[in-house]
């Protein structure tokens, strides 16, 4: 069983939109949601939710007014600022524990904090395991791997060859846990300078962590220098650039009706992301 | 004032709108711009400024002198994110998992743990033009931006006008960058996945109490769910933008959408004017 992710750095390059399509085309495969902070895939694949669970995940401090002797030991030693006037602002507050730990009157209680949801669903093209992080809550990288891991147990007990997931953007904490350990990262970029720019550093988090890349260039024909100078500096990388998919407002349409694009129309995108699957399930 | 400018869904156009409304207003303002994205720092693609100044962030992890630990196990008792394992005659740290908080070195008995600084990206800061400008960058393979979004954030100075440019999504980064604006835009475009995370980011920016508004980008394909929502919510669509090829070629060359196309500094003015009546008329309702 391999694990494809699909990365970008940069926001709104079309990672969903593929994946989406991948999911269409790919078979014998579970997909993943590993954006859990903005999931989107299942507006494409409408899944029919079979499990819903919590994600109980760290801590926040409360301090018990009646405790309290205001000595402010918990606001001196606090080192995200999260107490203010004895009281302890949820949203600033890592459960780190540390007021926990000193305060003299055993003021502070930390208590549980419910993050998330996650779901296994059912979709017409295979099983789906989505998250939803609650709003401004911390954690999305163990709500991540719990996604995966979730994944990883449906693909091996029903013997699926592949997991698809879709990753988040960026390159930091849920971006590091979508990737590591995966069999290969597909990094899908735009030929404009922000996109290069940050197709170069997530290229650098695929080879910190040792996972194997390979391109697809999205909308290429928006600036074809662009797109040359993404090519010649993946060959310079040893990293292939597999597809390169036309901008056809077609994608954008296909979004409207809920549809993978590549049931929506056989032009020329869906001919490439077609293409691509291929590439991957070699690379793979 | 603060503007922050977020999304919920990426490659919406922040970036676009942050540094257009920067560059509109620096006539009339001290300006300064805040790239907060520090996992993908953009603006200076666009604004192209001259970095005066360049401090690397680090977090304090624990550094234990092995001389005077007894493995006693306090220091992996105490830690919440696991970083540290301790074995009967060995201990081990893993920076990566460290939140920095500092509790080990604090409560261990033997006073056998200091806080070393571990460098996790920077914050280079400097101007373009008359605009003032400061970006951070998260090191390749490090986890953690809000410490280094916090130090961008510390660059803001207290007169004229200050805009952030926020990462997309509704998580912590986001949260930390958006926190204490007057203000926060919302980029979305029309389409589903617009919808979807706009409403995310919209009950994001409520929890912060903070009053927000919606720029719609890229109108011309999609649906109008999003101004449906928009209408429902009683939350005011500020600017829209149209779908066009020639602002995405701009774009594609790093080119802002006000020094391409003048004429949209207007637009851009008067999206000012709108925030400034919301955030005064907020203010004088809270003072009643």
């Amino acid at each position: 069983m391999k694990e494809v992710v699909v990365l970008s750095g940069k926001g709104g390059t079309g990672k969903t939109s593929i994946v989406g399509s991948l999911a269409a085309i790919a078979q014998s495969k579970v997909l993943a949601d590993c954006d859990v902070d903005a999931a989107d895939l299942h507006l494409l694949l409408q899944p029919v939710t079979q499990q819903k669970h919590e994600f109980w995940s760290g801590q926040v401090a409360v301090i018990d007014e009646e405790k309290c002797t205001q000595c402010d030991l918990c606001q001196d030693v606090c080192h995200f600022d999260a107490i203010n006037d004895f009281n302890v602002d949820p949203i600033s507050c890592e459960g780190c524990g540390f007021c926990f730990h000193i305060c003299p009157d055993e003021a502070i209680i930390m208590r549980e904090n419910l993050s998330g949801h996650w779901f296994i669903s059912e979709t017409k093209y295979g099983p789906l395991v989505h998250a939803r992080l609650g709003i401004a809550q911390e954690n999305s990288g163990k709500l991540v791997a719990l996604v995966r891991q979730q994944a990883k147990q449906i693909a091996e007990k029903q013997g699926f060859n592949y997991i698809i997931s879709d990753g988040p953007p960026g390159i930091g904490c849920p971006v590091i846990s979508s990737l590591s350990g995966a069999n290969l990262a597909l990094l899908v970029t735009e030929p404009t300078l922000s996109g290069i720019h940050d197709l170069e550093r997530v290229i650098g988090v695929c080879h910190h962590f040792g996972v194997p890349a390979i391109v697809c260039i999205n909308k290429y024909d928006i600036n074809e220098d662009n797109t040359r100078q993404i090519e010649d500096y993946c060959l310079g990388q040893g990293v292939e650039v597999a597809t390169k998919i036309p901008f056809d407002n077609v994608v954008t349409e296909a979004l409207v009706e809920g549809l993978p694009v590549v049931e929506y129309s056989q032009g020329k995108v869906a001919q490439e992301i077609e293409t691509l699957w291929q590439r991957i399930s070699r690379a793979l | 004032m603060i503007i922050s400018v977020a999304s919920g869904k990426g490659g919406t156009g922040k970036t676009l709108v942050a540094t257009s409304l920067a560059l509109s207003l620096k006539d009339r303002d001290k300006v300064q711009l805040l790239d907060c994205d520090v996992e993908e720092p953009d603006a200076h693609v666009f604004l192209k400024p001259i970095i005066t100044r360049s401090e690397s962030v680090s977090i304090p992890v624990p550094k234990i002198d092995e001389a005077k630990c007894t493995y006693c196990g306090k220091c992996a008792e105490v830690c919440a994110y696991n970083a540290i394992a301790v074995f009967p005659k060995h201990i081990l740290t893993f920076p990566q998992l460290c939140h920095g908080c500092g509790a080990c070195s604090y409560l261990c008995p033997e006073k056998a743990i200091s806080e070393e600084g571990k460098e996790i990206g920077v914050v280079e800061s400097g101007y373009s033009d008359s605009l003032k400008f400061a970006h951070g960058r998260l090191a390749i393979g490090e986890a953690m931006a809000p410490p280094i979004i916090r130090q961008v954030k510390e660059q803001a100075n207290n007169v004229g006008m200050v805009i952030i440019d926020v990462s997309p999504g509704t998580s912590c980064p986001v949260v930390e960058a958006v926190k204490d604006s007057d203000f926060c835009i919302l980029v979305t475009e029309p389409t589903p996945f617009g919808l979807n995370d706009l409403i995310l980011a919209v009950e994001t920016v409520k929890q912060l109490n903070i009053p927000c508004g919606v720029v719609l980008n890229r109108v011309g394909v999609g649906d109008d769910k999003v101004e449906e929502y928009c209408r429902k919510e009683n939350i005011p669509i500020l600017l829209t933008i149209p779908l066009d090829t020639e602002i995405a070629r701009l774009y594609s060359r790093g080119i802002t959408l006000v020094e391409g196309m003048p004429q949209w500094q207007e637009s851009f003015l008067g999206l000012l004017d709108k925030i400034w009546e919301i955030v005064n008329e907020r203010g004088s309702g809270t003072k009643r």
